[in-house]
């Protein structure tokens, strides 16, 4: 079992207010990550609930128990650290090995779980390194490896693939997510890239300045952004924002339009442009364009498109792909 | 990227750094040289020191004659337990203040009350003294008396923020021996000059005076302000994450020092250590007024070559000689690492 | 940032070390001040009672109180400057590139780790006895017949000698290890600018060693004040006795406990003159 819950939980360092007051419900077996801007609070979210930092006032359940005054160790939770914190001066194994000799398990035991973990990790012919000898991505699956052969009830990550580089990463995110679903254990994962939200998650939760803007799928999110924040934080390109007198004639006051939900025609759009840019990526083309009325916007073309700087071309938004916000940067309903 | 520099300039420099070198380093030398001559060469030893004869027979003599060996055992047997019972007072006092850091004083009186209740507690137990006893002569009465003034003092000590409480501890080492020699040395005096009457128990049988069980808590006491200074330092460049790491992985906090923390930071508890050592093995103040015999030290076996009448110069020498080796060894070996806790850190 | 748990944890960790320094520094400093309010002789050890300020009084009367403050100052004082201005030289030269400066090294730091109670005998009898020292002889080397009794005749200056040359290797390890923090790019680019090395060493080294030669001075204060082996050993405390050495012969000497505390007293007011700076200093580096 692993549900933790988070109760009017808020969090100061001093008079400094980081986390205002967060309410969240996270189900057994569910991949959640947390999403946010660096410095928005992610990782003091996450070490609240693993017990390393107190809580200004508010709760935390796990499992139905209240755990707010249980130390770290208490709570059966397992952290992966984004600079993995591994134990220089022991081996692999021992590194491995270490949550489970603080737990009293028998050495016959430890043993069979070091060598099931190294061979799911890929770690056997290294058991016996320092992890000053191996690589950022085998420190990675060390630090796993400790966090796995605990069995805890849920897996906390604080940017576990931030020091890796992008071929690396883009591996150990389908192996995350293959871990998840073998051991169908709880995962709370923290990260600042929307990409590693969108594709890893079950629910994301998306934070601004210590506070939660919206939970939800990556789909959800993606086509129901419930703020001017999470509409821009999610999807890349960034969503096209407008405001003035072409958001004024849908009676919002900022507009939102995603680059991939505008169509280009040869005439008869909405908004007249010339190209500024044109970035061919192959699969797709995005063309920055000055539209007098709308701004500068950012839209998709296929692949093959031919426009290049200087062209008039015409713009055309996907109508019920449009998002209307409110002054205070809230989602208005479809209208 | 080294400046180039012409090779007169270099025969220059060494010339003149080895003069230097050698110069201060002569007396070491002398005595090196007259530990190997007879003692009557000793004395004639500036005259002709090439030509004479060499010879061990001092070495044997000086064991013989004054049981050198008794002597180092001491040595060691006090640097050792103290540094021992150092690391373990001051392990934990340093991940404290590196790892759970106090940023704000965790008592909420200012600083002019604290000085207030603690003077007051002063006069009080002074006026105790005086009206109990002339001298604290009865030790039940003496000693709850001092813990009127020592319990609030020690409260203020441990209440203060981290960096104070640093600071305050660097300040004890700071106190001269002869404001603590008179009553440390009636307390650890033979006769039990103060203290003595303990009631039922006859304590003057058992006094600290020239025991190990005086000389080790207190060369403990005299260098625990730098061991913990020295540990404090060296602990902060240990990331946090990894205790914290620790912590999730369900360490206690005796775990959590004694298989994370202290095998991490081995290099530097060792010159830790190494600073220790020597300062302890080289500690003649309170060794010479405070032993004479059983748990006497190296530098007291030395000092009693000082007695005009013992001017055997040959034998002086290697005694002195054979005290100095094993320290000045370490002290080559460890120079760099020493100087962190020379300077208490204030120099980088 | 730790939770309030590892907080607890952490003074209950800090609490012994606490204990053991308050006891330490905390005991002989209250029955200090309280002895020295008291007639208190260790020769009739029952006849004790208040002194009000006589012990002090006589203190200050006793005119080896006035000498040996002034052997005090004079030694603090000489040992310093002795070793600060040899420390910044030998500091400089060692800072230089030359042959076997890794060996010069070890010779030159040798000093500070012999137990002070061997080299004050070994300076005393082997290099300076006015008859058989090495000094003696290479006087008469060059024709004297009477060499130069050094501890008789200048008991102050022999004293200081031995301090000195404890204590300079300790003051040119410190600055050796400023100096070789001075940025290797600064020191080529004064090279390059041909800065002549006078003023390369006062507008750059000097200000650079500014505030190790302060820490040096405060740390070195703070051990001479508190020289006694020396003394003691080559039996000079009658003519070159300093503060720490004419408390320990009241005490030991003269028995005198209450004189000896108040002697103690003026020992600990003029150290923690010292150490305030001190500790100012240390406490500024912890904070940045
Ligand atoms: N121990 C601390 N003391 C004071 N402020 C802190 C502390 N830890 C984090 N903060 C502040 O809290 C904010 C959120 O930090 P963090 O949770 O690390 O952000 P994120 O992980 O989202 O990048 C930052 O502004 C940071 O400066
Ligand atoms: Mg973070």
């Amino acid at each position: 079992m692993g549900t933790i819950s988070l109760k009017k939980v808020r969090k100061a360092f001093g008079d400094v207010v980081i986390i205002p007051g967060a309410d969240l419900d996270i189900k057994d077996g569910e991949f959640i990550v947390f999403v946010g801007p660096s410095g928005c609070g992610k990782s003091t979210l996450l070490r609240l609930i693993a017990g390393l930092e107190d809580m200004t006032s508010g709760k935390i359940e796990i499992d139905g128990h209240d755990v707010t005054d249980v130390a770290p160790a208490g709570r059966e939770l397992a952290m992966v650290f984004q600079s993995y914190a591994l134990y220089p001066h022991m081996s692999v194994r021992n590194n491995i090995a270490f949550p489970l000799k603080m737990a009293k398990v028998d050495k016959g035991e430890i043993e069979k779980k070091i060598a099931h973990a190294a061979e799911i990790l890929n770690l056997t012919e290294y058991l016996d390194r320092k992890p000053g000898q191996l690589s950022g991505g085998q420190r990675q699956r060390v630090a796993i490896g400790r966090a796995i052969v605990r069995e805890p009830k849920a897996f906390l990550f604080d940017e576990p693939l931030s020091n890796l580089d992008a071929a690396l990463r883009v591996n150990m995110r389908v192996f995350i997510m293959q871990l998840h679903k073998n051991l169908a254990t709880t995962m709370i994962y923290v990260t600042h890239d929307q990409v590693e939200a969108m594709t890893m998650a079950d629910r994301i939760v998306v934070l601004n300045k210590g506070t939660i803007e919206q939970v939800g799928s990556p789909l959800e999110l993606y086509n129901k952004p419930r703020s001017l924040f999470v509409a821009g934080f999610i999807g890349s390109p960034k969503m096209n924002f407008i405001s003035g007198k072409e958001a004024a004639q849908l009676d919002a006051h900022t507009i939102g339009i995603r680059p991939e939900h505008i169509d280009v025609t040869a005439s008869k759009g909405l908004w007249n442009g010339t190209i500024l840019l044109a970035e061919h990526l192959g699969s797709d083309s995005f063309l920055h364009v000055d539209a007098s009325d709308a701004g500068r916007l950012v839209v998709r073309a296929p692949g093959e498109f031919a426009g290049k700087p200087g062209d008039k071309i015409s713009l055309k938004p996907v109508s019920d792909r449009l998002h209307r916000f409110d002054s205070a940067g809230l989602a208005l309903a479809r209208g | 990227m080294a400046r180039k520099q012409s090779t007169r300039r270099t025969i220059v420099l060494t010339a003149v750094a080895w003069t230097i070198g050698i110069l201060l380093f002569f007396p070491i030398f002398w005595t090196a040289v007259a530990a190997f001559k007879t003692e009557s060469d000793a004395y004639t030893l500036p005259q002709n020191f090439l030509t004479t004869p060499w010879t061990l027979e001092n070495f044997g003599i000086v064991q013989e004659r004054s049981d050198y060996l008794r002597y180092i055992f001491n040595t060691s047997v006090i640097v050792i337990l103290s540094t021992l019972l150092g690391l373990l007072l001051a392990i934990p006092a340093a991940w404290s203040m590196a790892f759970a850091p106090q940023a704000e004083a965790t008592s909420k009186l200012s600083g002019w009350t604290w000085l207030a209740i603690i003077l007051a507690s002063l006069v009080i137990c002074f006026l105790g003294l005086y009206f109990t006893d002339w001298k604290p002569a009865n030790a039940f009465v003496g000693i709850v008396l001092l813990l009127i003034f020592v319990v609030p003092a020690s409260l203020w000590a441990w209440t203060r923020r981290t960096h104070d409480g640093l600071l305050w501890m660097l300040s004890t080492k700071m106190m001269p021996p002869a404001g603590a020699l008179i009553p440390i040395y009636l307390i650890f005096n033979r006769n039990g000059l103060v203290f003595k009457d303990w009631g039922w128990i006859n304590l003057s049988d058992y006094n600290i005076m020239d025991s190990f069980w005086g000389m080790v808590p207190l060369m403990t006491l005299l260098n625990l302000p730098i061991i913990i200074w020295m540990l404090f330092t060296y602990f902060k460049e240990i990331p946090v994450g990894i205790l914290e790491a620790a912590r999730m992985d369900g360490a206690s906090l005796w775990n959590e020092l004694a298989r994370v923390l202290t095998p991490m930071a081995l290099p530097g508890i060792a010159s830790t250590c190494l600073l220790n050592l020597i300062l302890s093995w080289n500690e003649a103040f309170w060794s010479l007024n405070l032993t004479n015999k059983y748990a006497a030290p190296l530098s007291f076996f030395i000092s009693e070559y000082s007695s005009p009448e013992g001017q055997f110069w040959a034998k002086l020498s290697a005694a002195s000689i054979m005290a100095i080796a094993p320290i000045l060894v370490i002290g080559w070996f460890s120079q760099k690492q020493l100087v962190r806790g020379l300077t208490f850190g204030a120099v980088k | 940032m730790a939770t309030r748990q590892a907080q607890a944890l952490g003074r209950l960790a800090l609490a012994p070390s606490v204990i053991a320094l308050a006891a330490w520094s905390f005991v002989p400093l209250a029955l200090t001040i309280y002895f020295a309010f008291l007639r208190y002789n260790l020769q009739d050890p029952d006849n004790t009672g208040w002194a009000g300020f006589s012990n002090f009084y006589y203190f200050f009367k006793d005119p080896y109180f006035l000498k040996d403050l002034i052997n005090t100052l004079l030694l603090v004082g000489s040992v310093i400057v002795t070793t600060v201005v040899g420390g910044v030289l030998l500091a400089l030269l060692l800072d230089q590139p030359f042959w076997g400066r890794g060996i010069v090294r070890l010779l030159m730091i040798s000093p500070f780790f012999i137990m002070p109670t061997v080299s004050s005998l070994v300076w005393k009898n082997l290099i300076m006895h006015p008859v058989f020292g090495l000094l003696a002889g290479i006087q008469r080397l060059f024709g004297a017949h009477q060499p130069i009794d050094w501890f008789g005749t200048y008991p102050r200056f022999s004293v200081a000698l031995i301090v000195s040359w404890q204590w300079l290797p300790y003051a040119a390890l410190i600055l050796l290890t400023a100096l070789q923090s001075l940025d290797e790019e600064q020191k080529d680019a004064a090279a390059m600018d041909g800065a002549p090395p006078l003023s390369y060493f006062y507008h750059i080294v000097l200000p650079h060693l500014a505030r190790p030669i302060t820490v040096v001075i405060l740390i070195e204060t703070i051990f001479l004040l508190n020289i006694f082996a020396e003394i003691k050993v080559t039996s000079v405390g009658g003519f070159a006795g300093n503060l720490t050495y004419l408390v320990f012969s009241q005490l030991n000497d003269a028995t005198d406990v209450g004189m000896a505390a108040a002697g103690g007293l003026v020992a600990v007011v003029l150290a923690n003159i010292v150490s305030a700076f001190l500790v100012r200093m240390v406490g500024k580096n912890l904070e940045a």
